[in-house]
């Protein structure tokens, strides 16, 4: 099937080299929307291999990029009116920074594209543009000693590209870092929030089935008139978790991503026990805020790995803390609420 | 905005400044500006902000930085346990990803 965004071909030493646009549309659009939710992630690839931007000749500089599709689309949205090569990597369909991390955007597989491309029949330099959260992967200095070319680290985002370039390829401190400002933040939630769908299930199932418990035992009637409300608690502490302690990261104070969590845990839970819904009874009451709040640092400490700082050092020591106390809150507040049951 | 930090004094980063030929490529490679370059060789000056990617240590021809790098991310780390293997995100397979 040919891509919407290949628009052309140009013939290079008898191969065909596409041309791909430069422009976003609607459909590049909505299929980077549906990938932040998850749907077609795993598909959303473009094959590895050589391709063109504008009309570009043995002197173009060379971009390699990942052939996750998003990494893809901003690369080439960010070479609009340039005449430059794109070199794409198979990275099985992940993204630069985490195939980086994995060893798939690496020296193996970079040298192995030079050669199968047969880029030095393509251009005349010996210069390699890469996105510098590939140097996770990639060691420059072996690239050079097995094909000749020099890799040169660009910035970190691909926006920053045409400054880079006009600079002489020269990243200056702001294009080197890496930020995790609120629109990083809100757009990694969808995806979240679908990926824990099974830990959301699992606690409501529990809660609700906890909510028919009664002194005779079990109740269905019981089970119909808390069931409901329980899931909306557990579903409102994985709202905690997943989309209010990523929005406010920087300014829940602790270190820690469980006290994240547990903080924005609370504060569902004030909600709850100033709309008179958090419980009847003390034991209640204190049952859901274990229940909410264990939840929610649960799900905040997993945040850790869509965070942009945190190291495996830091989250081995956070966990190592962390888990055992969850496990302890989460067993009172279950607990409590049995009992609770059990005796009123 | 004010840079992000994690946990005090838990990173493993290190580095050898007697080995250091002071090419700066740690300095090119790193995302949160850890290190410094003064008087041809580099330094460590934000070893708090370090994420452990191992960019730097991978990119040092002389061997002079050395990290015990991996992926920062719990649910990779529970999952490494139960699967008995480095901690590791399920990105490069077809499951979905945490990151």
């Amino acid at each position: 099937m040919k891509s919407a965004y290949i628009t052309g071909n140009i013939p290079v030493n008898g191969e065909v080299i596409p041309v791909v646009s430069t422009d976003f549309n609607t459909k590049d659009f909505l299929g980077a929307v549906m990938v932040r939710w998850g749907i077609n992630r795993d598909r959303y690839r473009v094959n590895p291999g050589i391709y063109a931007i504008g009309s570009p000749g043995p002197e173009a500089d060379v971009f390699v990029s990942a052939n996750y599709k998003l990494s893809f689309d901003s690369l080439r949205k960010n070479l609009k009116g340039k005449d430059v090569w794109i070199l794409v990597l198979d990275t099985k369909g992940v993204n630069v920074w985490c195939a980086a991390g994995k060893g798939t955007f690496g020296t193996k597989e970079l040298v192995n594209r030079i050669n199968i491309v047969n880029l030095d029949k393509i251009v005349n330099h010996k210069r390699l543009i890469l996105p510098q959260l590939s140097a996770t992967g990639v060691a420059a200095f072996k690239v050079k000693e097995e094909t000749g070319f020099n890799v040169h680290y660009g910035p970190v985002r691909a926006a920053d590209i045409k400054i880079f370039l006009a600079d002489g390829y020269r990243a200056d401190k702001q294009m080197r870092k890496v930020n995790f400002s609120f629109i990083d933040r809100v757009k990694l939630i969808p995806n979240d929030f679908i990926y824990g769908k099974f830990y959301l299930l699992a606690a409501m199932a529990l809660l609700f089935l906890l909510s028919g418990i009664n002194s005779h035992g079990f109740s269905y009637r019981n089970l119909q008139g808390e069931g409901g409300p329980a899931i909306l608690k557990v579903f409102l502490a994985y709202f905690a978790g997943i989309v209010i302690t990523p929005i406010f990261l920087p300014y829940l104070p602790a270190r820690f991503f469980s006290i994240k969590g547990f903080y924005s845990g609370t504060i569902i839970f004030l909600i709850l026990l100033f709309t008179r819904s958090a419980g009847d009874n003390v034991f209640e009451i204190l049952s859901w805020f274990l229940i909410i709040t264990t939840i929610s640092s649960f799900l905040a400490m997993n945040f850790t790995g869509s965070s942009t700082y945190t190291s495996l050092s830091g989250v081995k020591k956070e966990m190592k803390i962390s888990i055992p106390i969850q496990i302890g809150l989460a067993f009172t507040g279950i607990g409590l609420q049995i009992v609770e049951k059990l005796i009123y | 905005m004010k840079d992000l930090v994690y946990l005090p004094d838990v990173v493993t980063l290190n580095l050898c400044e007697a080995t250091c030929n002071g090419c700066g490529m740690c300095i090119k490679v790193c995302p949160h500006d850890v290190f410094e370059l003064s008087g041809k060789k580099a330094h460590i000056v934000r070893k708090d902000y370090c994420m452990e990617c191992g960019a730097c240590a991978l990119n040092c021809q002389v061997k002079a930085i050395t990290v015990n790098s991996g992926v920062g991310c719990a649910a990779g780390i529970i999952s490494g346990i139960l699967n008995n293997t480095e901690p590791t995100c399920g990105c490069s397979d077809s499951k979905t990803a945490c990151c």
